[in-house]
Order: C-alpha cells, then structure tokens, then sequence
C-alpha cells in the first residue's frame, strides 16, 4: 500500500493483509541497496499472526518517490513521520544494516512510541573501507559483487524467499543492481555507504531507547561482525542478543531463525 | 562455510546447493524419494502453503534433492533460482505459461529443435498464443516481427542443427525495447560455453537430459531466472504484477521485486500443470553436472579434432561447425563462445540420400539415435527423425537439407571417432 509521507508517495509491504492500524504494527526497515522485499519471510508469517506489518521501500528507492535519505537522522525522521501517517501511536521498529541505524535513531526520537526495537546484522560504527566507498561510486557493479560475496556465508541455505531453489548469491546480487537501477539520479549505493560511514550518534541514540532492544547477528557476519555489535549491546538498557549461524543477509539464509526470534520478541 | 569465499565455476558444480547432510551425515546428495513432507502443527501447514514460510509440502511442487539441482543451475548460470522439471520441454512450456495466454504473441529464432518449433507453431497455436519466426541473424526481423500483444522472445544459443548463434546482445536489446524478456534455450552450449545472462537473456532453460546430466541415463529439464528484467516496467505482464485470484492474491512482483516469475510458475505451473522432475532424476543430473567442465572440455576438443578431419574429407560438402572460419557466425562464435560453440553439429554428404543411409549404418561407435549431449558419440539425420514434422521450405529456413547429418560428439578417444568416420565415409564413397 501507498502513504504519502513528506509529499511524496511512500510503497509499504503489508504482508498480504489489509492494514489495520489496530493492531499492533511492526515497521521494517531495509539496508543499503535492499527493499522491503527482504524481508518476505518475517512480514508475511507475522502479518498473518495479528500484526500489521509495514516493509517500506525507503524514498527513493525501488517502489517510492522523493529524496534518497542522505543521513540515519534523515532516514530516522522519515521513520517518525511515516508513523504519524499511518496512524500509529505505537510501534515495534525492525532494522537490517544501514536500516538498523535507522531504526536505532528513530527509537531514541520517538520514545515511548517505539514499542520494540530489534536490529539486524547491526554494528557500531558502521565504518565503510575508502575503496568500498570510492568503488561503489566509480564501479558499482563491481562493488555490488563485493558486498555480495562479503555478506552471504553458505552455498546451501535453506528454501529462502522464492522457495526451495532460491539462489542467494543470484538473488541478492539481481535485487541490488534493481534497486541501484530504480533511480537515475542519486547512486543509492554509494549514498546509503555514505550514510552509514557518516553516522556518529549510536551510542548516545542507544541510550536514549526506552524499548527493549533484540540484537540478531550473524556468527559468520564479514560486513557488520558480531563483535561490532558490543557496544551498542553494552549501552542498550534492555537487550536480548541472538546469534544465528549466518552471514550479513540472515533474513534470507537463516529466516525461520530470523522469523522465530522477532517473533517470540514481540510477544515480551 | 565462514569467512571470505567467492567460489569459481568448478567449485560451484560441485558444492552450490549441498552441504553434508545434517542428519546423517551423508557427503553426496541425498535422494529425498519422499512425496510429502511432515508438518511440524497445523500452523507449520498453514505457513507454508501461504507461503508464510518456505520448505517443502509436496514434491510436485518442491523437492529436497531438486531444489539442490536448481540451486546449482542458478549458481551456474548466474541466476536467481530454478525450477527443475520433466524435461526440456517441459521447462519450455512453464516458461511460456507463466507470462502469457490466449491472445499472446512470441517472436522466435526459426532455428529450433523440432519439438520445439512444433509447439510453438502447432501446439500453442491451438491454445491462441502465435508465434512469429525469425531468422536468427535476422535483426531486423526481430524487430519488424513484435506486435502489441508480443509478451517474449526465444530462441537457442546455437541453433538446431546449423548451429547459428543467436546475437544474444542484441536480441535482448530489442526485446528490452518492446518491453518483454528473451527466453534462451542453452541446452547445447551449458553455462561452461556461454553463460546468457552476462549477454543480455533474462530466462535461460536447458534439456538436462543433454550436457547437463552427460551421460544419455535421464530426461529432466530447468528454467533459471536471472532476474533482470522489470515486471513492472514492462507493464505487460499482468499475469505478475496483478492480484492472482489462483494464489490468495498474490502480487508476485510484490513478494518479490526480482523473483515474481518464479514465484508464480512453481506455485501455478508446477502446482497446475504437474510437470515435475522425480528426485531421482535430479540426482542423475547432478551427478552429471558435477563433472560438467572436464566433460564439456573433452566434448570440445574432440570436437575440434573431428570437424577439422571432416572439413578434409572430399565426399563431405560442408561442416557446419562455427568454429570454421566460412561458418556464418564464426565471428559471432568467437566473441560469444570463445570456448566453443558446442559439440553438436551437423555436415552435408556429397551424393544420394542413399549414401546418407550407408554412411550411418556404416558407423560403430557413433550410435544411430535420437538425442544429442551424451558422454558416447551419436548420429542422426534430421530431416527424417527430429525435425520430419517440418515442411521443406521451415527446413530450409533452419539450415537443413535431405542429407544432413548431424553428430553429437562425445568422450571417446578422438583417433578412434575419426577411424570410425572413415570407415563409414568409405562405405558411403562406394554406394555411389
């Protein structure tokens, strides 16, 4: 379904179901180089289990209008004012990577209006190397090959998004050069590193959060490692840490354990 | 497998798909001859046929052993996944019946396998899709052929039997122009001679009965998606874009904005039309597929022996092989398939259709037969087995004639193919 946020139609997966806004809502938030279509496995099951599920496609990216976000903070405000949109005086705030970030920034503004946080293969900082960044700007399909590799673990995952047969390499590497190509004007890949590089006020959002927070992170994670997730973990008033035997794209080479942990999360 | 891993092409045949079987243990891949699968609770049940969650119900629809098969074919080919299924030409028609029906059109390449010229002409024709047909070289063919209602362009990596190469590049181009994908049929090159989708194809499928199994023990076929082309863009393809009123309405280009095509062709196609593979079958193949490259290296090679003793022989008139430089897509070949353009090929015989007949009967090792692909040599003559439905002048127009002959070159020793050549050669010279 379409809201329109900022004056600029905004595309959010609902699972399948009508949106209900009275019912308890989760919002999904995607990476660099993703959309809500990452997150297939999560929103449906939860949408068909008494939760209103929005898996948006951020601006500029794929299925909706406007500016790319240029920072979290920005991306954050986007989050908090889609809320307001919709109608929601409450909501649990699920991040992947760069949406991690995200959703960590828009809990700590929004307060007590975040039910829930949980973050996907998170770190802090989110540093990117100089030759990822100049790449993904100079040789971006180059580049996406790179982060490819460097964020899938296994070459036999479990049936994932399409169903048994799923190639996950192919999968992910075919989504990024789709949303890459969804806009012309604004190098979503190197705008989104750019944008995790950047961000400096995790520690301080972290302490700002009045939700529980559930960190869910890959044991073979080489984008954001576990350990990269200590800090926050550290700082975060109420964390629930889950390990799975997964890479960087957990949601698609371990998603019923992605699935399982969001979900007996939400039932806190 | 943790840490940095970018495996390469023979790593990939090998492991894409299959770890150790975490039951038992089990280093090869299992053969999973289960139809059903048990359900963990009700709920289990009702997330998966929701497709709330993913894993396996019924093995028409998925399969533990075939679902190793189609992710290897992906990782091969470059695609997103696969569905393997009864055969080649199964895989053909879940393609076509996935986009389009009644009132749809494709443009397709002349040069076709017989079967799959006659459903397309024949069969489909009676179901209300039409199909015009094109020269391969033909480039403006292709682009004069597309109507309003064209919703696909097809045809083969090399074509049947002349082995013309189809310009990948600029087919897709053209069929990117009108908005629809190019479906390619690779059965006689594999992804070790060609991989389509690094030219510009967006479904690719193969006969594994061929190459990708090798050893004439099997028929299966798959479809890969490489999940490149826009749905949506397109605006044309209803049939994925739009509520499905067959799948709890699903908008499979909403579930997923790369692969809506095969979401919707295992969960109708599979589902309704019933053409699957048995988990047998796909063992077979990936059996065969785990040596693909050092087979298709030795196809090759003698290949090469066996066309350049052809092209010396004075009873032959022509060997229509690429990689000879009168071959017209020798240059196309070149920069397409710089590894080859396949060990199926076909030469003319100077003489009667009776010397034809001498010459195959006189051969040994080579068995008269009709399939293409094996680790053992074979020959046939089109024009009275693969493609007899064809009239003289759709002959024509794929390259072939009365005495055609066409060879599928297999393991052998070369020196003992090319002895078996002569032999035959000589009893055809003297029937004269």
């Amino acid at each position: 379904m379409n809201f329109s946020v900022n004056g600029h139609d905004t595309y959010c997966y609902t699972g399948g179901k009508t949106f209900d806004a009275t019912k308890p809502t989760v919002i999904f938030i995607h990476g660099v180089l993703n959309d809500h279509s990452v997150w297939i496995l999560q929103t449906r099951y939860l949408a068909h289990h008494g939760y209103n599920v929005l898996a948006v496609d951020l601006p500029g990216h794929c299925r909706s209008a406007g500016a790319p976000p240029a920072s979290v903070e920005e991306a954050a405000d986007f989050v908090i004012a889609l809320m307001a949109v919709a109608g929601l005086a409450k909501a649990a705030l699920v991040g992947h990577s760069f949406g991690s970030l995200v959703a960590l920034e828009a809990a700590a503004r929004a307060g007590a209006q975040v039910s829930h946080l949980v973050l996907v293969g998170t770190a802090f900082p989110m540093k990117v190397s100089p030759v990822l960044l100049e790449r993904s700007l100079s040789q971006p399909l180059g580049a996406i090959d790179m982060v490819n590799t460097f964020s899938h673990s296994t070459l036999a995952p479990p049936p994932s998004a399409l169903g048994p047969g799923s190639w996950l390499y192919g999968g992910a590497r075919a989504l990024m050069r789709r949303v890459l190509a969804s806009n012309p004007a604004v190098n979503l890949f190197h705008a989104g590193f750019r944008a995790c590089d950047d961000y400096r006020n995790a520690s301080v959002a972290m302490a700002q959060v009045q939700a529980p927070t559930l960190f869910i992170l890959g044991r073979h994670d080489q984008m954001t490692p576990a350990k990269a997730a200590q800090s926050l973990i550290n700082q975060a008033a109420q964390a629930q840490v889950v390990q799975l035997d997964g890479g960087h794209q957990l949601m698609t080479e371990t998603p019923d354990a992605v699935l399982f942990a969001i979900r007996d999360f939400l039932r806190r | 497998m943790p840490g940095y891993f970018d495996p390469g092409f023979d790593t990939l045949a090998l492991h894409a798909g299959a770890a150790p079987d975490a039951a038992t243990g089990a280093r090869a891949v299992p053969i999973y001859l289960s139809t059903s699968f048990v359900f963990e609770s009700s709920d289990h049940a009702a997330a998966l046929f929701n497709l709330e969650r993913a894993g396996h119900v019924y093995s028409r629809i998925s399969n533990p052993t075939n679902a190793v098969l189609e992710q290897r074919v992906s990782a091969l080919e470059g695609g997103i996944g696969a569905i393997s299924v009864a055969s080649g030409q199964a895989a053909l028609h879940l393609a076509v019946a996935t986009l389009m029906g009644s009132g749809a059109h494709i443009v397709a390449s002349t040069a076709l396998y017989g079967g799959s010229q006659n459903l397309l002409h024949y069969t489909l024709r009676r179901f209300g899709i039409e199909t015009s047909f094109v020269k391969p070289g033909d480039i403006d063919g292709w682009r004069a052929a597309v109507r309003p209602n064209t919703k696909l362009f097809f045809g083969e990596t090399v074509g049947n039997p002349a082995l013309e190469v189809l310009d990948i590049p600029t087919v897709s181009t053209i069929a990117h122009e009108a908005g629809v994908p190019l479906l390619v049929d690779s059965t006689l090159t594999t992804p070790w001679l060609i991989q389509p989708f690094e030219h510009g194809a967006d479904l690719v499928y193969h006969s594994a009965t061929k190459f990708l199994s090798g050893h004439g023990t099997v028929i299966g076929g798959i479809v890969v998606d490489g999940g490149s082309f826009d749905w949506d863009k397109s605006g044309k393809f209803p049939e994925l874009t739009t509520p499905y009123d067959g799948f709890h309405n699903m908008v499979f280009s909403e579930e997923s904005s790369v692969g809506a095509f095969l979401l919707r062709a295992r969960r109708e196609g599979l589902r309704d039309f019933g053409a699957c593979l048995s988990p047998h079958s796909a063992w077979l193949i990936l059996q065969g597929i785990e040596t693909l490259s050092l087979r298709m290296a030795r196809h090759m090679s003698n290949t090469h022996k066996v066309v350049e003793f052809l092209s010396s022989q004075p009873l032959v008139a022509r060997v229509g092989h690429p990689m000879l430089a009168g071959h017209p897509s020798h240059a196309l070949a070149q920069k397409l398939l710089p590894r080859g353009a396949g060990s199926v090929f076909s030469f003319d015989l100077q003489g009667s259709r009776e010397q034809g007949k001498q010459f195959v009967e006189g051969l040994k090792l080579f068995s008269h037969l009709a399939n293409v692909g094996d680790c053992r040599s074979l020959v046939i003559h089109p024009a009275s087995t693969t493609h007899f439905r064809m009239s003289d002048e759709a002959l024509a127009a794929g390259g072939i004639t009365q005495g055609t002959i066409r060879l599928s070159i297999g393991l052998e020793e070369p020196d003992d193919l090319i002895d078996d050549l002569k032999r035959a050669l000589k009893i055809a010279g003297k029937a004269a």
